[in-house]
């Protein structure tokens, strides 16, 4: 397998975007990637996407999306992981141009929801769960986090509080990222009185769903070279992993053993540790999914998670910066779209392009995308190089 | 539609039918083809007691399509005595009675209908405090 790099980027604001369809969405951050990238088409897209079937009523995403953007005749398919599709999409145009077969893939997430009214949304987003023994008990994706995070503090001994940091952190980043969802800051108060949505989880430990699109165009690392301001950034490290469907079939429902062996295998292929991270956009659809990638990753011992929040090592400044852009929770989640973001996220920290919340010299960053409850874990490694 | 799909389940949904692995004794619900102890052929049918305690709760305040009208209920996952835990509905309780470690038991009980257009009703398993166990918060009934 030959090494890739990422020549452009492109996004669109996570936004209730109601003059701008699907198709107008994916096409916006598909088109700003090419752009980046010098390049009027690629070679191959891979389309990364959870819901436009249920919310869009719309198929067959790959040829959906090469026909919209003009790339008639060009293979393309689109890739479903839940929440983990955008990441998955990744994986797969990148395994096309490691291994020769493909010259330039262009990967896409993308995701429409506000088509639909609230309740339908929810259930759609329920079908990540086990349709027969999770979802037909009346479980909404929210309530399956909210088991886990209570018999986490249950285990523990943490309180509600104690993850406010983690919700804090993503607001006070997504202020300075203009494509965010979000733009306010949050108190430990707010964070206490929000509104409840499942038990113990409420609407500040819960990200906002919203529409959006993420792009990215990866070529052969041999056919880019860096220059000052930007640097190369290549893929160190790729690797995917599942768990079981449902969160009650785990043997430990608080540990998130496919985050555990998807990161243990990138930092094997990128030759290095959690030490050696720079800067991690994880998947903190909810503030307890924060804790408990951190401890599977190995930031933090078992149950110990939220103490890297209470003591700022998550921000900007800390030892492992997270959610600089401002997390799912503030940067927003379009469910399909996101792990695409979390990549291109990744890309501006490691050419500098993140203003205030850039992280001081930062060359190896990684993103984690989560489809389902902990069921399907990417983990991506990005370095950044100057030859 | 899903007519076919409820009709499958009705062994486990009314009788909690699960499955004992053959080969390491360990006992599997909902049933499945792989053993998950030992990665060998599940295939022997195992009836559950229905009994077990609380693992982990939530009172759901938003909740999907279908479901709306039943909101806010608690939703558990439970640990059966036998071994495995699933996730049921919780009947019978008010959210703020419930605890971890509170042993309930299985009954069957209305998940929901099908909506207006086919009228089906849908029963399964809920659990609701267990009778047999008194306790000072559950008064035994």
């Amino acid at each position: 397998m030959r090494e890739v790099a990422i020549l452009g980027i492109g996004q669109t604001v996570v936004d209730e975007q109601w003059n701008k369809s699907l198709k107008e969405i994916g096409g916006e951050a598909a088109f700003a990637a090419l752009e980046d990238a010098g390049l009027q088409r690629a070679e191959a897209l891979f389309v990364g996407n959870m819901l436009s079937p249920l919310v869009s009523g719309q198929n067959q995403l790959g040829t959906f999306f090469a026909d919209w953007i003009g790339m008639w005749s060009r293979e393309s398919v689109k890739i479903e992981a839940a929440c983990g599709s955008g990441a998955a999409a990744f994986r797969a145009g990148l395994m096309a141009v490691a291994s020769g077969e493909v010259e330039t893939a262009l990967v896409v997430g993308v995701e429409k929801m506000t088509d639909k009214a609230g309740h339908d949304v929810t259930a759609a987003l329920a079908t990540a769960a086990d349709a027969d023994y999770e979802v037909e008990q009346g479980v909404s994706f929210v309530s399956l986090n909210a088991l886990v995070m209570r018999r986490y503090m249950y285990e523990f001994g943490w309180k509600h509080a104690d993850f406010a940091p983690f919700s804090i952190n993503a607001h006070a980043n997504a202020v300075h990222n203009p494509f965010a969802r979000l733009h306010d800051l949050i108190t430990l108060e707010q964070f206490e009185k929000s509104s409840m949505v499942a038990t113990p989880i409420n609407l500040l430990d819960a990200s906002p769903v919203g529409d959006g699109a993420a792009a990215a165009v990866i070529v052969p690392a041999e056919k880019v070279r860096g220059f000052a301001g930007r640097p190369k950034v290549t893929v160190a490290g790729s690797a995917a992993a599942t768990d079981t469907m449902a969160v009650h079939s785990r043997k430990d429902p608080m540990f998130l053993s496919a985050a555990y062996h998807s990161s243990r295998r990138a930092y094997e292929m990128a030759g290095i540790g959690p030490q050696d991270i720079d800067v991690f956009e994880l998947h903190d659809a909810f503030s307890i999914m924060t804790a408990l990638s951190l401890e599977a990753c190995g930031f933090a011992e078992r149950g110990q998670g939220p103490r890297l929040g209470l003591d700022n090592e998550i921000r900007v400044a800390g030892r492992i910066p997270v959610c600089t852009r401002g997390g799912l929770k503030a940067r927003g989640h379009p469910v399909g779209a996101t792990g695409m973001y979390q990549i291109v996220e990744v890309v501006q920290q490691l050419r500098g392009e993140c203003g205030k919340t850039q992280v001081d010299g930062a060359r190896i960053g990684m993103a984690q995308n989560i489809g389902g409850s902990g069921a399907t874990i990417l983990t991506h490694i990005l370095r950044a190089t100057s030859d | 539609m899903e007519i076919p799909r409820h009709w499958r389940l009705k062994k486990q949904r009314y009788g909690l039918v699960g499955e004992v692995c053959p080969h390491c004794d360990y006992k599997i619900f909902p049933p499945r083809d792989v053993c998950p102890n030992c990665g060998d052929e599940a295939k022997d049918l195992f009836t559950f007691s229905g009994k077990g305690q609380v693992y982990s709760f939530t009172t759901i305040y938003e909740a999907p399509t279908g479901y709306d009208s039943s909101a806010p209920y608690t939703v558990a996952l439970v640990k059966l005595d036998e071994g495995p835990i699933i996730t049921a509905q919780l009947t019978d309780v008010e959210g703020s009675s419930v605890e971890i470690g509170m042993p309930v038991e299985m009954v069957t009980r209305k998940m929901r209908d099908d909506g207006d257009e086919r009228g089906i009703l849908v029963y399964s398993y809920k659990f609701r405090p267990s009778l047999l166990v008194p306790q000072a918060h559950h008064p035994a009934g």
